[in-house]
């Protein structure tokens, strides 16, 4: 912890500020009272409402189909893009590439699901592809805007990843193809699995790019989210909440604890190698 | 040259194909994401701005069409400015675009002002203690953005937590309006972007030479002085990235003035949506973004500077 009663009060109050509404949401999806202000008992009725929604179930079914073709596009697409930025050098083209790459990550979403729509819209008129909106035209869009963040994660992996290793491959006359594979595959592993986690969840939880390109038969969990929440407190989205932050929790958690174990195994390697050399 | 033959022998079925077309693998490597955003990213930028010189019409799609075929061979291309023009001359537009400048920008002091003792105080904290912190600060961020806005609703309603809070400690005795006006749409922005400004904040004071700290302290430099002369100043690209970082996208925010600001809480996400969703005005939808784009044009490309400079962290 930091020495200065200053900087400790900052923190605490950064995150208070940053943790009161998730923990309020998560005590308030146990009351049984529909109001924030009265506490009447515990109770999992808002669980049980979530459970038989079947509209809200089948779209959060939707998104994480959604979400997990999208993720695993983005992050081939991420990768790939990464290992030009990173890897290729001066190429034709670059300024443009990494403007492309790193406009998507500030841009307003509206102006994202907007343009995309619009694309869809005159390629439908000319080419007759994509027939009418609905869950492909969701997929790209969502693939187009997550790649973005897939990119910047491998990007600053490679970048602050040794390239000797790979060059060395080189040098032994492996083509690129087999280093990129063999070796720097498994080096930035960690960064691709964060990378396809980011994408899956930005993509889970995008609504306003999803409104702009969605059919009427595609509607995902954001949506329905949104338009129930939009009418005042819903206190079945607090049960909602509540699961999304369980699962975030655990998930936080193992990938804690594997990243510590890969940690102290490289370790392991790296003294065992020194002992041998 | 025998032994370019040779090579190129060595390859045969595709590989060999695209070799004798002249297409390396690595630019085969580079085409697909390439031209993925080409398509996706770039030529919809064309588009809106061509509709956004178009018409609107009662038809599918609801916009007229620039380019017609009058007679054989003779085609007519009609551009209308009537978008920008209708912008221009009608104060909505004009509100919705500086109060959108205007919000977004006290957010940022606001993520600035609570983002700055955090991120120091995990770059000053002992090593072991910074992955939990940052971890702590990134949490929010993997839970879903909507149900975190939606939070700020039970909390900042009349009958919310917040009053509830106040009245109990006698500190007001009326509850207050919070909910449903601007300070609600400021709180709610600096909530969901405050680990954006934490994060780029914290890389750069984490990098931060200590010993230049030691030696003012050394020359007898107090504390607070050092941290303006040296800390503050070092600090400055990070405090610029985080802060393009919140502006950027919060100018064009739509949900959160739409969930917590009342209805007179203009922003042009806002109107924009209402143009595209309940007016079906396609082509003046478009026209707000081209005019929303070439206000944030200038900022974007500081931030892809930055972005350039920093080898590519978020």
């Amino acid at each position: 912890m930091p020495k200065s009663w200053f900087l400790r009060f900052g923190l605490m109050i950064g995150l208070l500020f940053l943790y009161i509404p998730i923990i309020l949401l998560i005590v308030l999806s146990f009351n049984d009272n529909r109001s924030v202000s009265v506490w009447s008992e515990f109770s999992f009725r808002w669980y049980g409402e979530l459970m038989r929604d079947e509209q809200l179930l089948s779209a959060a079914w939707l998104s994480v189909r959604v979400a997990f073709i999208s993720a695993s596009f983005a992050v081939v697409l991420g990768t790939l893009a990464g290992m030009m930025l990173a890897r290729f050098g001066a190429f034709k083209g670059r300024a443009l590439f990494s403007g492309m790459v790193s406009a998507p990550l500030v841009m307003p979403e509206v102006i994202m699901g907007l343009s995309l729509l619009l694309l869809f819209v005159s390629m439908e008129q000319m080419l007759g592809w994509p027939e009418g909106r609905g869950m492909l035209t969701i997929i790209l869009a969502h693939i187009t805007f997550t790649m973005s963040f897939v990119t910047v994660v491998v990007q600053s992996r490679l970048v602050s990843m040794d390239a000797s290793l790979e060059e060395a491959a080189m040098d032994l006359g492996a083509r690129p193809a087999k280093v990129f594979f063999v070796i720097t595959l498994p080096l930035i592993a960690p960064a691709i699995v964060s990378g396809w986690l980011l994408a899956f969840t930005l993509s889970l939880d995008d609504l306003v790019i999803t409104s702009f390109v969605s059919g009427p038969g595609s509607t995902t969990l954001p949506q329905i989210v949104f338009s129930s929440v939009r009418l005042g407190l819903s206190p079945k989205i607090n049960a909602l909440a509540t699961i999304v932050v369980a699962i975030v929790a655990i998930g936080i958690i193992c990938a804690g604890i594997y990243n510590a174990r890969q940690e102290k195994a490289r370790q392991r390697d790296e003294q065992m190698a020194q002992q041998g050399g | 040259m025998a032994e370019t033959i040779q090579s190129e022998m060595r390859h045969t079925g595709f590989l060999g194909l695209l070799q004798r077309v002249g297409l390396s693998g690595r630019a085969l490597v580079m085409a697909v994401p390439y031209a993925w955003l080409l398509l996706f990213f770039l030529i919809p930028f064309l588009i809106v701005l061509k509709i956004a010189l178009a018409e609107s019409q009662m038809a599918i799609p609801p916009f007229t069409s620039l380019i017609e075929n009058v007679e054989e061979l003779k085609y007519q291309i009609t551009v209308t400015f009537y978008n920008f023009h209708y912008m221009v001359t009608d104060d909505l537009y004009i509100v919705a675009y500086l109060n959108s400048l205007k919000i977004a920008f006290i957010s940022t002091i606001c993520c600035l002002l609570l983002g700055y003792p955090v991120a120091y105080a995990i770059a000053k904290a002992d090593p072991k203690w910074r992955a939990p912190l940052l971890m702590l600060i990134i949490l929010p961020f993997w839970t879903s953005f909507l149900i975190r806005v939606y939070a700020w609703i039970g909390i900042l309603s009349n009958n919310g937590v917040l009053n509830n809070v106040l009245l109990w400690l006698g500190i007001i005795d009326q509850p207050l309006q919070i909910l449903y006006t601007p300070v609600a749409t400021y709180i709610g922005i600096t909530y969901s972007y405050l680990p954006f400004m934490i994060l780029p904040l914290y890389s750069t004071l984490e990098k931060l030479d200590n010993t230049l700290l030691e030696a003012a302290a050394d020359l007898g430099c107090p504390p607070w002085k050092a941290f303006l002369k040296i800390t503050l100043p070092l600090s400055v690209p990070g405090m610029i990235a985080g802060s393009l970082l919140v502006f950027i996208p919060a100018t064009g925010e739509f949900v959160i003035p739409e969930l917590l600001g009342g209805p007179d809480t203009l922003m042009i996400g806002r109107t924009l949506w209402t143009e595209f969703f309940n007016n079906r005005d396609w082509p003046l939808a478009s026209a707000v973004a081209v005019a929303l784009l070439l206000f944030l044009v200038v900022p974007i490309m500081i931030f892809q500077n930055v972005q350039g400079k920093q080898g590519g962290h978020p």
